[in-house]
């Protein structure tokens, strides 16, 4: 049987803001472990971004070497305890075990968790750096694609700085998902290891302000953009700049980055209502309203499709239905109505259908004629995407971008301007942890192609 | 962390402080502001930048201890660390040859127009400055401000400066100019804007709505300008003051005022 994480139960959940999945006991790795089929081609590996050796630490668990089997995931992955908790592995390494067959894939998500867990309490583990090298490589953003970049460089041996403009580190990882899905004591951890590599991270540094990407090619060998996908979208309906419409990214950045669900012991505050709407249907719609439910609102979450096109994950929608967000599916907001002091006192929306299929394959929504209703809430958070940071290509004359604003690469990622490489959210626009992760990696080694045939010629 | 070099307190509850921030004082321009974070639980504020020394390394912050977060700011003393600033962010303000400029500033907004005035000084152009407060108490920087302008009015509300009345009582009198520029609190930027748009007198305000990350991030800071909502962190701070929805602008200002009274209340307990 596959062996499933314990979790807080619901009731006691919503009362706080502590970690919701509970990790494998020691006995539940174990049999987890034993249940890997050690597969000759694993298949479970090309489903992974970052290509961990994934039966090759799993036989390390069964054979009770944790610190051995850390040590062979961060051969590949320097972020394990993050990855093991936000990677969407259903749709990755997971799916493709052959035990998904029979509908019980091997939770490796849960078992990388496991290994890297380890680290929290019994050990720090860092690696020789074989030789060290003088040149100097900038990474510009801190989030999961330039972390590990930096990571990775440094295991090379350069001499990495990262620049973030925030004052933590950790870019969504830190701002974007919430405490009870990612503690962030688990990212400081990383970033810890991280800095233990060689890694220096310079805070409240915005690369286009503070220092320009001119700046940096007179000091770096060679650049890495990673700024990610971090400009809200809204919705364009009226009402939508009224008292208490929240973008995602600022309600989450309030509770997560200033941690505003702990006012007033900390200074930055959250005004929500009793009950609040939450637009979208992603991960990130999905950690909106589960933060709601935990500052004691009413969640309805409204989504213009149906639960079977949801772009978040199935776990976190079940764990968002059994918090007690009430979802509205095939529901689209037309406008948010304002009470006396402009404050939100309610959303009207219209009703859906689904018509044919669209470019991204799901059934595009049709609204239903005259079936405008009206939800009464008092509180709006828009959760329909992030698009690419536009603020550093702005600056930076010379830096070319795509229509959809992402920044343009060549097949070695590397910009128009040379020697300054990008990857992440800003070349893809929105997307995983993961995915991020894997460009981060590609850089790291494209970066290093690049200054070694300098060197050369 | 920043260090704290120096400060001076300019008049009641307004602080002048001087802080070590070599990089930004390094590319700081008139009109930029920085994000001060004053302790590790403390929130994001954005405060213009009154004044920097390239070479000395350091910025100069002038604000009023009106909230929680200014008057932590405020109870720090020279050799005390703040422990995050961040900047110089936002477009500087468009400097160019206008031949005639008005600089207005209201209240604090006094410490905002001075680099302002400065630049179109040293531009060239012809400066009128205007400041007002509401009372002779309140008023700062009026001999620096003499230094960069060619002509400077003063107004208090109450009369005890100055002349009495508001700093666009003394606008509407004037003529030959072909600029504004105005920052202070929003009933007399609004007052300054309806009094140019007669006129068609380009007009440009810096505006202060409540920011998080203030790098374009979280839209918080969202502005109608013009019938568009653009972000008052990256796409101001300076916007055409006969665009600007003011009534929005000063409705949005209210989002948190339950919250900050509450911890406002605990700092002065």
């Amino acid at each position: 049987m596959r062996q499933n994480v314990c979790q807080q139960p619901p009731k006691e959940r919503i009362k706080n803001f502590s970690e919701v999945a509970l990790g494998f006991s020691k006995k539940q790795a174990e049999i987890e472990a034993r249940r890997c089929l050690q597969c000759k081609d694993p298949s479970c590996v090309k489903g992974c971004p970052v290509e961990i050796d994934i039966p090759g630490f799993i036989k390390l668990l069964k054979e009770k070497k944790r610190k051995e089997a850390l040590k062979k995931i961060k051969e590949k992955n320097n972020l394990p305890a993050i990855c093991g908790r936000v990677c969407p592995q259903e749709d990755q390494c997971e799916k493709n075990c052959v035990l998904n067959k029979k509908n019980m894939p091997i939770n490796i998500g849960a078992l990388e968790r496991y290994a890297a867990d380890y680290e929290l309490t019994f050990f720090r583990l860092s690696f020789k750096i074989k030789q060290k090298l003088r040149t100097r490589v900038a990474v510009v953003g801190s989030g999961p694609a330039g972390l590990t970049c930096a990571a990775d460089l440094a295991r090379m041996g350069y001499q990495v700085v990262v620049f973030e403009s925030l004052h933590l580190p950790g870019g969504v990882l830190t701002y974007g998902i919430p405490e009870f899905r990612l503690p962030k004591q688990i990212v400081r951890n990383e970033v810890e290891y991280i800095k233990r590599l060689g890694v220096e991270i310079k805070l409240n540094s915005l690369v286009g302000n503070t220092y320009s990407i001119e700046d940096l090619l007179s000091e770096f060998k060679a650049i890495f953009i990673a700024v990610g996908a971090g400009l809200p979208q809204f919705l364009g309906i009226p009402g939508e700049n009224l008292n208490r419409v929240y973008s995602a990214n600022e309600f989450l950045a309030r509770i997560n980055l200033m941690q505003a669900y702990k006012f007033p012991e900390y200074a930055t505050p959250i005004n929500i209502g009793k009950r609040v709407a939450i637009i979208g249907g992603g991960n990130v719609a999905l950690d909106c309203a589960r933060v709601a439910i935990r500052l004691g609102s009413d969640v309805t979450l409204v989504y213009r499709r149906s639960r079977t096109e949801m772009p978040g994950r199935k776990e976190e929608i079940e764990n968002a239905l059994a918090e007690g967000v009430v979802f509205k599916f095939l529901t689209q907001p037309v406008r948010i109505i304002e009470d006396e002091q402009g404050f939100v006192k309610g959303l009207e929306c219209i009703k859906m259908e689904l018509g044919e299929a669209d470019a991204s394959g799901r059934r595009r929504p049709v609204a239903v004629r005259s079936s405008n209703f009206i939800l009464e809430i008092d509180t709006v958070i828009v959760a329909i995407g992030q698009r690419p940071n536009p603020l550093l290509v702005k600056v930076t004359p010379g830096l070319k971008t795509n229509e959809d604003g992402t920044i343009k690469v060549d097949e070695h990622l590397m910009t128009s301007i040379t020697g300054v490489f990008a990857g992440g959210d800003i070349i893809t626009g929105a997307d995983t942890v993961i995915s991020a992760m894997g460009a981060g990696k590609k850089a790291a080694v494209e970066i290093d192609n690049y200054i070694k045939s300098n060197i050369k010629s | 962390m920043f260090k704290v070099i120096n400060k001076e307190n300019l008049a009641k509850e307004v602080t002048k402080i001087v802080v070590k921030a070599e990089q930004i004082a390094r590319k700081a321009k008139a009109g930029q502001f920085v994000v001060v974070i004053v302790d590790e639980r403390g929130e994001r504020i954005p405060l213009t930048l009154a004044d920097w020394d390239k070479d000395k390394g350091t910025i100069t912050l002038i604000f009023q201890k009106i909230g929680f977060s200014t008057k932590k700011l405020g109870s720090l003393n020279p050799g005390d660390k703040i422990e995050h600033i961040l900047g110089p962010l936002g477009h500087p303000t468009e400097i160019k040859k206008w031949d005639k400029v008005v600089c207005i500033g209201g209240g604090v907004g006094i410490a905002e127009a001075y680099p302002v005035c400065r630049a179109f000084k040293e531009a060239g152009n012809y400066v009128i400055g205007i400041i007002g407060t509401r009372n002779k108490d309140l008023l700062i920087l009026e001999k620096e401000m003499k230094k960069v302008c060619d002509e400077l009015f003063i107004t208090t509300d109450d009369g005890s400066y100055g002349e009495k009345g508001f700093v666009s009582d003394v606008l509407k009198r004037l003529s030959g100019y072909n600029f504004v520029y105005a920052v202070g609190p929003i009933p007399m930027m609004q007052a300054v804007s309806k009094i140019t748009q007669e006129y068609h007198i380009k007009t440009i305000v810096s505006l202060n709505p409540i920011m998080v990350d203030a790098t374009g991030m979280c839209g918080a800071c969202r502005l109608r300008v013009g019938n568009c909502t653009v972000f008052g962190c990256v796409d101001g701070p300076d916007f055409d003051a006969h665009a600007v929805d003011f009534e929005e602008l000063s409705r949005r200002l209210k989002i948190f005022t339950e919250a900050e009274r509450k911890i406002d209340a605990q700092f002065n307990s």
